[in-house]
């Protein structure tokens, strides 16, 4: 087990060398730069700028500073876009306030999710039934630029109960609209999921041998329904929970949390290369770790999978 | 009183192509301690029927008529009912070992909740019988391997295991639904050796579900043939063997192969039938040699004709014996 960790971090090396020399390259090949503007600057000043950034460098010296400045000395460069401000910077800064509403945004989604799809399996064809699919279908055609306008306007304009944006790591209250806003949707696919393997579960052999055994329903279902009809939902929760704890650009806007799904966007429109990267490598580890973590409770659920 | 008597069952599927008539009123009663044999080809609604006797049927389908157990009917109870039945008097062993098992637990848990469940034994009780009776089945290692799961055995040692299973609480009835169609032809054998011989240990009554006749006449001492969900023949087993009296009988044995007669075996022409409707007619007609007239409008009656020995068919005996000759 500790040898198969160990061999699969050793693998996440290249995979995340090929993620950043990629990535670098994608980002060099679009057209402008961070100093396109529309005023024009004289080219005195530009080749200043890009002698100061190291952007007059061959590209490939480039990516070979980039990668010893980030392995060497974990930095990840200047933001080219906010003087003074450092990319390890902005992620400090904003990466807990996406982390914590987005693992709130999990927690939730896997709780109502599964509780909806679980229930409205084993109640197939009932009012419960139809009523935890329409939620669902609800929330994930509901997209959250539309849900996060409807919730101010619902908890904050009408009936004052919520601000309307903000952010504070000690009062609740700010927390609830970003993690209703982002977790809808998650929450909906989670619960079809459910439902779906629930009912292919819940039609196998073996569920008809635990019934000719004389049990009731409600152990049928914890001891041997659940744990088969949640492994499609957990490789489905892996990436899930990378995609959430590293936020959303709808939510930082229309709550201004300050996360750092609003620097992604930002930085890719202004051309904003030192910020990008950080953030897709940051991605990419999350990424390469919970798939990683995906594996190891397979591993655990599954007894013909041993590593 | 017999142990078991079913009363004109049927059963009934709703599906999108309309009602699938599986099962169509069966009857037949089990003695303490008998075997029966239920022969029948696929879907013949010989599962179904084993299915429908403790409730156990898919979500669309519906079963009526009547079952009795001990002379109290079972038939459609509500679950609690049925769950104090259900493997503590009454116990299945279905067909395919490899997935009749839950994968993700490990064999003791499973045998273990039936122990808990209908004697109230405590785990670590519970586990210790589990191993003795697979044991009992001559599952070698037992005490070490009951901590196995259900991957690491053989299809052989898992069918042995749902049969240790289902014995656990010494049933009064094994419904064994093809018991062996899963398995190796070697280790088929060694199977319904085993369920003959813990039949005789524990005096169970024992219905098995087949299609294969060489098993129905080494283990049975009577069986009931079925065709598109009704009874065709029903008979004590060597009568049955050496004189069948109805078609469809005579063309199952007909496609037996033999080793001992020098003839090919001859398969019978046609396929099952449709079974969505409600049935009209024998539902053999458009494969029976015998045909005539009436057989396509009315099904006969299932007319007992020697003691314990009965049959559903228009043709007289005579008939069919003479175009044996």
């Amino acid at each position: 087990m500790i040898v198969y960790i160990l061999k699969r971090l050793a693998i996440a090396i290249p995979t995340l060398l090929v993620l950043i020399i990629a990535s670098f390259l994608l980002m060099h090949t679009a057209p402008g730069g961070p100093f396109t503007s529309e005023r024009a600057v004289p080219p005195e000043v530009l080749a200043n700028l890009n002698a100061k950034y190291g952007l007059d460098q061959p590209l490939w010296k480039q990516i070979a500073t980039y990668l010893w400045n980030v392995v060497a000395h974990f930095d990840f460069g200047p933001s080219f876009s906010y003087k003074d401000r450092s990319v390890n910077d902005i992620i400090a800064q904003g990466f807990p306030v996406t982390l914590t509403y987005g693992f709130l945004s999990f927690i939730a989604a896997v709780l109502v999710g599964v509780t909806l799809g679980v229930t409205a399996a084993i109640k197939r064809n009932s009012w419960l039934d139809y009523l935890a699919v329409g939620i669902s279908i609800g929330a994930q055609v509901l997209p959250n630029f539309v849900m996060a306008p409807i919730l101010v306007l619902i908890f904050t304009l009408s009936l004052h109960w919520l601000p309307g944006g903000g952010w504070s790591f000690d009062d609740p209250r700010f927390w609830i609209m970003p993690v209703i806003a982002l977790s809808t949707s998650y929450m909906a696919s989670i619960a079809r999921i459910t439902r779906s393997s629930m009912l292919e579960t819940l039609s196998s052999n073996h569920i008809r041998t635990a019934r000719a055994k004389g049990l009731p329903k409600r152990k049928i279902i914890m001891r041997h329904a659940l744990k088969p009809a949640l492994l499609p939902v957990i490789s489905y929760l892996g990436p899930a929970f990378v995609s959430m704890i590293t936020g959303s650009v709808i939510v930082d806007v229309y709550f201004t949390t300050g996360g750092i799904g609003k620097s992604f966007v930002d930085s890719a429109l202004n051309r904003d290369y030192a910020v990008m990267m950080g953030i897709t490598i940051l991605l990419g580890t999350l990424t390469i770790l919970f798939n990683l973590v995906v594996d190891i409770v397979y591993g655990w659920i599954d007894p013909k999978i041993r590593y | 009183m017999p142990l078991l008597e079913v009363n004109d069952l049927n059963v009934r599927f709703g599906t999108q192509e309309g009602e699938v008539h599986a099962v169509n009123g069966v009857s037949f009663a089990l003695e303490r301690g008998e075997a029966l044999g239920i022969v029948g080809e696929s879907g013949s609604g010989k599962s179904q029927l084993s299915f429908s006797i403790l409730g156990l049927l898919a979500a669309n389908g519906k079963a009526s008529g009547s079952v009795k157990f001990e002379g109290r009917e079972i038939l459609n109870l509500p679950e609690p009912e049925l769950n104090k039945l259900r493997a503590d008097r009454i116990s299945m062993v279905f067909q395919d070992p490899m997935t009749a098992l839950n994968p993700y637990m490990r064999i003791s848990d499973q045998m273990a909740e039936v122990l808990m469940l209908h004697k109230g034994l405590s785990k670590r009780a519970a586990v210790a019988e589990a191993a003795q009776m697979l044991e009992l089945v001559k599952i070698p290692d037992a005490k070490n391997r009951v901590r196995l799961f259900p991957h690491e055995f053989s299809g052989g040692m898992r069918q042995r295991v749902m049969i240790a299973m289902a014995l656990l609480c010494k049933p009064d009835v094994l419904i064994a639904d093809e018991p062996t169609t899963a398995l190796d032809v070697t280790v088929q054998a060694q199977i319904m050796d085993l369920l003959g011989e813990l039949r005789r240990e524990l005096g169970m009554a024992t219905v098995l579900i087949t299609h294969d006749l060489g098993v129905v006449a080494g283990f049975c001492e009577r069986a009931i043939v079925m065709y598109g969900g009704q009874v065709m023949e029903q008979s004590p087993v060597d009568p049955l063997f050496a004189n069948p009296t109805h078609p469809y009988t005579k063309g199952l044995l007909a496609a037996l192969p033999r080793l001992d007669a020098d003839r090919a075996m001859t398969p019978i022409r046609g396929n099952p039938p449709n079974m969505t409707g409600a049935p009209k007619g024998c539902p053999f007609c458009p494969r029976c040699d015998f045909v005539e007239e009436a057989c396509a409008d009315v099904m006969p009656p299932l007319a007992e004709f020697a003691p314990g020995r009965a049959r559903a068919c228009h043709r007289s005996i005579e008939t069919i014996e003479e175009a044996a000759a």
